[in-house]
């Protein structure tokens, strides 16, 4: 079974964002970029399902500027074998809605005829969390998000998801979206081996347009600000004074 | 205008607190219908229809919606969605999973985890974990809406609303329901709890996080975990606050051994009162802390739990 993975490059997770002053977003030149946490973690996943025998291929994708291409090499030196980019931006600002890189992702599904794709369940820069819900709908497959465990049983998938309050295990028709959480697995550093051959692997460029999908967004960005701030507190010397701060501040 | 609501149900009854949060954020939007999706729901379509300003309720009772799974109930959403101008639900880990499916079968985004309500197109949600708030106004001809429940308040009771019975859509079969793993736990629920107490990486291993339980319980208070904590295997998952965990806002929120990463503080820096104890001066949690207690947390909390 061929497997999809769709990744995104977003500022490293690591770093303090910093609103513009103008209001116009949030500032991302000369910041580090790194692949979506999320996504490391589909990837890992497509890496461990191949290496049980469950999957033969592995085929990441990303949809954004130019520069994500550094973020499928990262893919690709984990163990990804072949990269796609669909280039639909030109200034690192511009973020692709969730709908139309579900989209574009649906079209290159159709081509690829994968199994299964194996998504992040969100980005930690718009922090969406509907991409793999999307793409879902627009193939009309079954879907299972916020997996936790993920074992192929013939042709359905047994998933357990993170759901409020605990887990719920589900079985999915293949074809399938999965969308990785947190739990799923630890995803694997590159070894410098693996970054060198990396550079030889496949990767195509595309451009939105070949896929016919109109990127237009649906959503128009009035204005980004930093949320409101909290006042500064004060430092207790001891555990009485503490609770004596409750209760004269009466949330005991 | 007219909002359709999608109901929280846990299991089949009505969850309250979630949908009336919801309600508070639809309200601003027009008038609002509720849709009550599951198995054996009347109760809950009462309670729906209890809530202050729901015009209507609908129910759509069948086996097909029991365990929430996403493909049948965003089929049943988009059959009904004709007419209405905004589709809305509570930010739960179920409406997270449909909501964006529904989104894309009628061809328009979703708006996840608004937190604000500017005009009936125009909404406010945090991006970067929290450290940024983006106004954004929608084109689409439908406003689909995840609502962040600890923005708004509950509506309270009052309403009367007629419940109207509408015909199940179907099930492709897609998915099947294999078992539901909750934990059983006397504890009020972590996102519409008064008061939350939360360990981080400092409780340093499960077994010491018996303290931060018995605290919680002292103070009948429900238990959070930063990811860190969850991360290496002290608490579980559905326990995490923050960016990929719960997003709380208590009258009371102690932090224990938490040092305080953006991506923890974007799930609990709306809390009324924050309180922290952690034995580093240096940790970020200060920052946002309105009382801060620098002490090893091992004495510090079985002394807080006992002079309670």
């Amino acid at each position: 079974m061929k497997v999809l993975v769709p990744v995104k490059r977003v500022i490293d997770y690591n770093v303090k964002v910093r609103v513009k002053a103008d209001g116009s977003g949030v500032d991302l030149a000369n910041v580090k970029m790194s692949m979506n946490p999320f996504d490391e973690i589909a990837v890992e996943e497509a890496i461990r399902l191949k290496e049980k025998g469950a999957v033969s291929e592995i085929v990441v994708v990303s949809v954004g500027v130019k520069q994500a291409q550094e973020t499928l090499r990262t893919a690709l030196a984990m163990g990804a074998d072949r990269a796609i980019l669909v280039v639909a931006a030109d200034d690192v600002h511009t973020d692709i809605e969730p709908l139309a890189v579900a989209k574009i992702l649906a079209k290159v599904a159709e081509e690829e005829q994968p199994g299964m794709i194996i998504a992040g369940k969100q980005a930690i820069d718009n922090d969406m969390n509907a991409t793999g819900q999307m793409l879902s709908a627009l193939l009309g497959w079954s879907q299972a998000t916020f997996a936790s465990d993920v074992t192929v049983e013939g042709e359905s998938l047994k998933v357990t998801r993170e759901v409020d309050g605990g887990l719920q295990t589900i079985s999915v028709k293949l074809p399938a979206v999965v969308t990785a959480d947190l739990r799923l697995n630890e995803p694997r550093y590159a070894s410098l081996p693996n970054i060198m051959k990396a550079k030889k692997k496949q990767l195509d460029e595309k451009t939105a347009a070949d896929y016919g999908v109109d990127v237009t967004p649906r959503l128009t960005v009035v204005k980004t600000s930093e949320p409101a701030g909290r006042a500064a507190g004060i430092t207790v010397g001891s555990v009485d004074e503490l609770v004596g701060k409750l209760k004269d501040a009466g949330v005991l | 205008m007219a909002v359709l609501l999608i109901a929280e149900l846990h299991g089949a009854a009505l969850a309250t607190d979630a949908t009336a949060k919801a309600l508070t954020a639809a309200k601003q939007m027009g008038p609002v219908t509720v849709l009550v999706a599951g198995a054996g729901i009347a109760d809950a379509a009462a309670a729906a229809a209890a809530l202050d300003g729901v015009e209507k309720v609908l129910t759509a009772d069948d086996a097909a919606y029991a365990h929430g799974l996403a493909e049948p109930l965003a089929d049943l959403v988009v059959s009904l969605a004709s007419g209405y101008t905004h589709i809305v639900a509570p930010s739960t880990a179920s409406a997270k999973n449909a909501l964006p499916r529904i989104a894309a079968m009628l061809d328009v985004m979703v708006l996840s985890d608004i937190t604000g309500v500017v005009d009936a197109d125009t909404f406010e949600r945090p991006i970067y974990a929290g450290n940024a708030i983006q106004t954004v106004k929608s084109a689409d001809s439908v406003k689909i809406a995840t609502v962040r429940t600890a923005s708004f308040e509950a509506t309270g009771a009052g309403g009367s609303a007629a419940v109207e019975a509408v015909a199940a859509a179907g099930d492709k079969g897609l998915s099947s329901w294999i078992e539901d793993k909750v934990a059983e736990s006397d504890r009020p629920e972590l996102t519409s709890a008064k008061i939350v107490v939360s360990g981080g990486r400092g409780v340093g291993s499960e077994e010491d996080f018996a303290l931060i339980e018995k605290l919680a319980d002292k103070l009948g208070a429900a238990v959070g975990a930063s990811r860190a904590a969850v991360d290496s295997g002290f608490a579980p998952n559905d326990w995490q606050v923050g960016q990929t965990g719960k997003v709380v806002a208590p009258d009371l929120y102690v932090a224990v051994g938490i040092s305080g990463a953006i991506q923890h503080l974007a799930g609990m820096k709306d809390s009324k009162v924050i309180v922290a104890i952690n034995k580093d001066e240096e940790a970020p949690i200060f920052q946002v802390a309105d009382y801060g207690l620098v002490a090893d947390l091992f004495a510090a909390v079985p002394e807080l739990t006992e002079k309670l």
